[in-house]
């Protein structure tokens, strides 16, 4: 039996490359999540507000996200707007603008739920304190919306983080891109490339994804139950 | 009266704490056996000892001549919890089953009767409790009172030697608390051999043979019912039965 | 927007929708099989397979689907094992979609309450009888919303086909897009066509949450 197509990854700076590519999609996914997190509050103090006509407009907002695939979407703004409006939006910028376009609606639903699910009963008493609705909201309400928010959105990242794979399909070099430029290169010396890079690629995913969401899981257990 | 259980020491612990400690009872046909005392003095614990709902450190509970906790035979376990009815204080419907089905379940399937012939005797005991007419209800369309009443029919159906009643009022509005507690008075004046734990004194005093105090897993004291409530014999049940008192008068009803 | 466009490539792009859901369906079905085994499996922790699903399980919810395709589809051959795209497709898509069933339906059955299988134990019922008779019947009608959600998320997943070459939806949209930069019609007949496989989907799930709320605390 030959190689697995491991010893790819230690000939020049390949190895290197790979988290260099890997490092892309982190940064992508850490700016859109940081988007959809500020706008996801913002809109979800909104929404919770409970005025009809901003309800219906983020349902639909919220059934676009649900049902249209983040591949669709990033192929309606990178080439949709580079062709109608006649916008010359840079691959990383689409991906930014997409991601966030999700994950704001992903937020505004989780702040959203967070905030209902805070019983009456906690408002009731705060009053009963003497508390006025600003202290309500300072001490009571935002802490415990935040505890709640927290895993959540750590758990958002990693899902921000698994679907940036998607963005070398509007060609974005990234770590897959990287990893079928290494296996393109080394063709003729390591034929079996293939296995050792996309082995690899699958376990940086899920090493930057699994110890996040221990991270989401451990938080989780320690403020919610 | 022929004895139906004996229990023998039992000793329980929880990790090393312990909840029960050397209890031992004897149940004899016909008899109601009311246990009472403070929360966490063991006697729901030790309710569930009796069906092997719980292990046992020590002792044993014997159901005839047969030895039922501790058991490693399934089947056997199996066979006496049958002959042991229990209703717990959640009441514990099945919630994907009707009121009917929830009644007739197990002894179709577990005593594999006659399904005709149970779901006659079902409507009977259902109408007994004042439910025929929710009988193609689910659980959550129903009351506490009721689906506790539903519990108990539930147990009665399988034609226990004797109903371990856990707390069964403890989860009740007061206005449900009397319709239950009329149907277990009911069952106390047909002959059924039970044991309650319950909060109820009042109700264990108008029920029960023999009134049982447990505190800190011991039983303290034992005795008629009249002759417990009005002539406490240790300072530890006195203590206790003027506090429930106190709590009783003060309570705002 | 160019009328004759649109209606120039419709059969094209209907072509390709039979082929995402044919695939997506299968993988879907797939994904019910295996997440069930793997739920039971960790529901009565049978022993050393507990940990292979767990690993399973961790390994695919923690990874893209794109990166298992191209493992499976290009990584794979150079052991020997080579499968054509379709098969690749249905495959990747059943063991992502796998590892998310297999948790939904193992937290359904941790979710219903120890008192249940009290009550159960206590009418005499054997181990058997309460897993058959109480505990699935339960769980399988509150792991409806979460199993449907999961449809949804791996139907939406089907668009990364492309990828391995499968001449899926977004395959067709490129294609056509590369060839005659008619962008904008190709778009739209992309969205219409997802918006077709998706929205009954949706629909039904948040019918079927609304049922089950109601299952639950009642009218």
């Amino acid at each position: 039996m030959g190689s697995l197509g491991f010893e790819v990854l230690f000939k020049g700076t390949n190895m290197l490359r790979l988290l260099e590519g890997l490092g892309v999609a982190l940064k992508i996914s850490l700016v859109s999540v940081l988007i959809s997190i500020v706008l996801g509050i913002a809109f979800g103090m909104l929404v919770s507000m409970k005025k009809p006509a901003v309800n219906a407009v983020f349902n639909v907002y919220l059934e676009i996200v649900r049902i249209m695939p983040q591949m669709v979407l990033l192929f309606i703004v990178y080439f949709g707007t580079t062709k109608s409006l006649g916008l010359n939006l840079s691959a990383e910028a689409a991906s930014i603008i997409v991601f966030s376009f999700w994950g704001t609606a992903e937020m505004t639903d989780l702040v959203r739920s967070a905030i209902i699910s805070i019983p009456v009963i906690q408002y009731e008493s705060s009053a009963a304190l003497g508390m006025s609705r600003l202290q309500t909201q300072a001490y009571i309400i935002i802490p415990q919306t935040i505890r709640r928010l927290i895993p959540l959105s750590i758990n958002l990242i990693t899902r921000m983080i698994k679907t940036t794979s998607l963005v070398m399909m509007i060609g974005i070099v990234e770590v897959l891109k990287v990893g079928q430029q290494i296996i393109e290169a080394n063709r003729k010396s390591s034929p079996n490339a293939a296995f050792g890079i996309f082995a690899t690629v699958f376990l940086l995913y899920f090493i930057a994804c699994w110890s996040i969401s221990q991270l989401s899981k451990y938080l989780e257990n320690k403020w919610v139950k | 009266m022929e004895e139906i259980l004996r229990v023998e020491h039992l000793h329980k612990k929880y990790d090393d704490l312990g909840v029960l400690e050397d209890v031992s009872l004897s149940v004899h046909k016909g008899e109601v056996i009311a246990i009472i005392g403070p929360s966490g003095c063991g006697k729901s614990t030790f309710l569930r000892c009796l069906n092997g709902l719980e292990d046992i450190q020590d002792g044993r509970v014997i159901l005839h001549d047969e030895i039922i906790n501790p058991c490693d035979d399934v089947k056997k376990l199996q066979k006496s919890r049958e002959k042991i009815g229990m209703v717990f204080q959640s009441y514990d419907l099945f919630p994907h089953k009707t009121i009917l089905q929830n009644v007739t379940l197990a002894p179709v399937k577990v005593q594999k009767r006659d399904k005709a012939e149970v779901e006659a005797e079902a409507m009977e005991l259902l109408t007994r409790v004042g439910l025929e007419s929710k009988k193609s209800n689910y659980p959550r369309q129903l009351s506490g009172g009721q689906k506790q009443r539903v519990a108990i029919v539930r147990a009665l159906i399988m034609h226990p030697e004797i109903l371990l009643l856990d707390e069964i009022t403890a989860a009740l509005d007061t206005e449900m608390v009397r319709e239950v507690l009329e149907v277990v008075l009911s069952l106390a004046k047909e002959g059924r051999t039970m044991i309650i734990v319950t909060h109820e004194l009042q109700f264990a005093r108008a029920v029960a043979d023999r009134v049982i105090f447990m505190d800190g897993g011991n039983i303290v004291e034992e005795g008629a019912p009249d002759e417990f409530f009005d002539h406490p014999r240790t300072e530890r049940t006195r203590k206790f039965l003027d506090n429930e008192r106190f709590t009783v008068t003060e309570q705002p009803s | 927007m160019d009328i004759s466009a649109i209606s120039q490539y419709t059969p094209l792009f209907v072509q390709a929708f039979f082929l995402t859901v044919k695939i997506g369906w299968i993988g879907i079905a797939l994904s019910l099989g295996i997440g069930i085994v793997c739920a039971f499996v960790m529901y009565f922790k049978i022993p050393v397979l507990t940990v292979i699903v767990r690993i399973y399980v961790e390994l695919f919810r923690n990874t893209p689907l794109l990166v298992q395709l191209f493992f499976i589809y290009f990584g794979l051959p150079k052991l020997g094992l080579t499968i054509s795209a379709e098969v690749c497709g249905a495959l990747g898509l059943g063991l992502l979609g796998g590892s998310y069933m297999a948790e939904a339906i193992r937290s359904a059955l941790e979710a219903v309450p120890p008192s249940q299988r009290e009550s159960a134990l206590a009418l005499g019922m054997g181990k058997g009888q309460l897993f058959g008779l109480i505990t699935l019947p339960q769980a399988v009608s509150s792991s409806v919303p979460a199993i449907l959600a999961n449809v949804i998320f791996l139907l939406k997943e089907t668009s990364v086909f492309s990828a391995i070459s499968l001449m899926d939806l977004m395959f067709t949209a490129k294609d056509l897009i590369g060839l005659y930069y008619d962008t904008t019609e190709c778009l739209v007949l992309l969205v219409i066509f997802y918006v077709i496989m998706l929205l009954p989907v949706s629909f039904l799930g948040r019918w079927v949450e609304h049922k089950a709320r109601f299952a639950i605390y009642g009218d």
